[in-house]
């Protein structure tokens, strides 16, 4: 299993309440799983994504997640 | 459309026919062709020989979406370079309509400390005393203007201005008369008070809209890009910019470790989630009253990122906190309490100061040790010295790189004098290229690379790679540069770098406002122009390619959490800000 910490960021907050939260929250997956497959995982639906930063990096749906890993996750945002 | 040309020194304001060579530019290509044409560029900002210009938008004041936007312009006494800054306003539909291509404020005043008020109606141009008004902070001065002038929108400078400080922006009206909408950058608020005059009333009454000479090719492109904003992710009605302001992006950039933190000495803030687009939705809708999200800064935007922050009681504390000044004054100085940013802009306002050259200058005078980060009692007493006007006020009000002299410090996040928004630049590298290239010194708005960079927006680019950065920025500069031109806010670049359409519509809208053929393949290059004739003044002015280049501290100092220094080369930088 890897243990990672997921924050829900925008509209996205409403679909996972722990990970919604200002805090984050910590989430197990069996080891090989991807980002795509945390978002099954926790309810997200992948559509309502835009991107996701991996301890700061932008990394493609099908990254395999890591033990200790940073997960932010986005739908469309913009700003100036 | 004409210039209405107004003498500071013999109280005249003239009508003039715009001259053939101009009737095709608005927005920033007029001002910056003025400011080439009528400004020796060695001139002092505040002398006899400087000039103001405002010019609003080529689409500004007809029916096209998110397009209020009007450029003010002239020589910057924060950079010495060329400046432009353009703000969101009714005001730019109002000089639109009064078919007022440009107010040229120029002439030394007679009676040096006499402040004046110049009125616009559709019947001419008159002047009054401004006594009334001088030295007094924004929202008084705009609330007793209100009553006096209903239809009226305003422009004006603040008692910092008076001062002279180069931290001074051109206040604009929103669309409830508040002192809040800026063309805040580079000090161009000195530049007005230093010509005596404090306040131009802007009253359309009587008026209409603009209709574009070309209505079948306007209608055409204002239908498509509607189109492309109502159905972009970023823009369409309920999306992130409604309904989190551009505040949403502190989560983003803190995620990205490109959120400056403590004076540009890390590119993350535990405190983010406090001081959230996220967290600001929250506490609106928890205190109710008049706070809103969604609000627009002037009529016929679709897109409204603009908030108005309640008290706990529910009551106006100020509006609006915009994504750079809830950083600048926030995480740069490592504040974590939105209700003490928010008193801070109520400040900055009503002081007339821009929030962003405000918060970097607090961040460096932190560094300096005169307040320690995260002190918000304590930023607050610093911006109270810029308002009693003390010594310590007068330096910090001459901005980052002023008071980095005065006290000392290495870590002064500036460029060309001017301070850095809130994008770290070494975990961001496009957007570096942008603040060390762009003429106007440290600005995110002249080449926002962070759509493709952070957002996704308009392809994707990695933002730690230096690799290809140049001519991103590059490009970026120069199509950004016609949108300064056109009329529409920034933002419409977001779903229009998407969405082919929506871009052609842009330029169709343009065409048939101002009579050009440009095809949308023009932008870039005629944008590039604009650019060039600012560079070539900042050239004239002294500026040379040392001036091109990022503080130094950026090239030794790794920052967290990526650890990086800032590695676009040189010869990189060297090949676009090349004249
Ligand atoms: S998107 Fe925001 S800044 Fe742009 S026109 Fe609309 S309200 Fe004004």
């Amino acid at each position: 299993m890897v243990k990672v910490h997921v924050y829900l960021y925008a509209s996205l907050r409403q679909f996972h309440a722990g990970a919604g939260s200002a805090d984050g929250a910590e989430a197990e997956a069996p080891d090989g799983t991807s980002i795509a497959g945390l978002y099954a995982l926790l309810g997200i639906p992948a559509e309502e994504v835009k991107q996701a930063f991996i301890n700061g990096r932008q990394r493609d749906p099908n990254y395999l997640l890591r033990d200790g890993d940073r997960v932010g996750v986005f739908p469309p945002i913009a700003g100036g | 459309m004409r210039f209405l040309r107004v003498d500071m020194n013999g109280l005249k304001a003239v009508v003039e026919e715009v001259p053939e060579k101009y009737r095709q530019l608005a927005g920033r290509g007029l001002t910056s062709r003025l400011v080439c044409d009528e400004v020796p560029a060695t001139a002092h900002p505040l002398g006899p020989k400087a000039k103001l210009f405002i010019a609003p938008g080529a689409v500004a004041g007809t029916s096209a979406p998110s397009s209020a936007r009007v450029s003010v312009g002239g020589k910057s006494p924060l950079t010495w370079g060329i400046k432009e800054a353009n703000a969101g306003t009714p005001v730019a539909q109002y000089l639109a309509r009064l078919g007022l291509k440009a107010i040229i404020i120029e002439g030394e005043p007679k009676e040096p400390g006499k402040y004046w008020t110049l009125v616009v109606t559709k019947d001419g141009a008159e002047f009054v005393p401004a006594d009334e008004q001088t030295g007094k902070g924004l929202y008084e001065v705009y609330r007793g203007l209100k009553e006096r002038h209903p239809t009226a929108g305003f422009i004006a400078c603040g008692p910092a201005a008076e001062a002279r400080m180069a931290m001074a922006g051109v206040c604009f009206s929103d669309t409830d008369g508040r002192p809040s909408r800026y063309s805040g950058r580079g000090g161009l608020g000195a530049v007005m008070a230093a010509k005596g005059l404090k306040l131009i009333v802007v009253d359309p009454a009587g008026t209409s809209p603009v209709v574009a000479t070309n209505q079948e090719l306007f209608k055409a492109g204002q239908a498509k890009l509607v189109e492309a904003i109502l159905t972009h992710g970023v823009t369409k009605p309920g999306g992130t910019l409604n309904t989190y302001g551009t505040a949403a992006l502190i989560n983003a950039l803190n995620e990205a470790g490109g959120l400056p933190t403590r004076n540009f000495s890390s590119g993350r803030f535990e405190g983010a989630a406090k001081i959230s687009g996220e967290r600001m939705a929250e506490i609106v809708k928890e205190r109710g009253g008049v706070g809103m999200m969604g609000q627009g800064c002037h009529p016929g935007c679709t897109i409204r990122c603009s908030n108005i922050y309640p008290k706990p009681d529910g009551t106006e504390l100020v509006s609006c906190i915009e994504y750079e000044s809830d950083w600048a004054l926030g995480a740069n100085c490592g504040i974590d309490d939105l209700d003490a940013i928010a008193e801070m802009i109520w400040h900055c306002n009503d002081l007339g100061i821009d929030t962003i050259e405000c918060g970097v200058t607090i961040g460096v005078a932190m560094e300096a040790g005169l307040k320690k980060f995260g002190d918000a009692a304590g930023a607050l007493a610093l911006i109270d010295e810029i308002r009693k006007n003390t010594a310590l006020g007068r330096i910090l009000g001459q901005g980052a790189a002023f008071t980095g002299r005065a006290f000392g410090v290495v870590r002064v996040p500036t460029v060309k004098g001017q301070g850095m928004p809130a994008y770290e630049p070494r975990a961001v590298k496009g957007i570096g290229v942008t603040y060390i290239t762009s003429p106007m010194g440290a600005d995110h708005t002249a080449g926002y690379t962070i759509a493709p960079e952070i957002l996704a927006v308009g392809g994707k680019a990695d933002p730690l790679s230096p690799a290809g950065k140049a001519d991103l920025s590059g490009a970026f500069q120069d199509t950004t540069a016609f949108i300064d031109m056109s009329g529409y806010c920034l933002f419409i670049a977001f779903p229009i770098l998407d969405i082919a359409s929506g871009f052609e519509g842009m330029v169709e809208t343009v065409n048939a406002v101002l009579g050009t053929s440009f095809a949308a393949g023009d932008v870039a290059k005629f944008g590039g122009e604009i650019v060039k004739w600012e560079r070539q003044f900042n050239r004239a002015a002294g500026m040379t390619a040392a001036h091109d280049r990022p503080p130094e501290f950026m090239r030794y100092e790794k920052c967290p959490p990526h650890n990086q220094v800032y590695d676009v080369t040189d010869e990189d930088l060297d090949r676009i800000a090349g004249v």
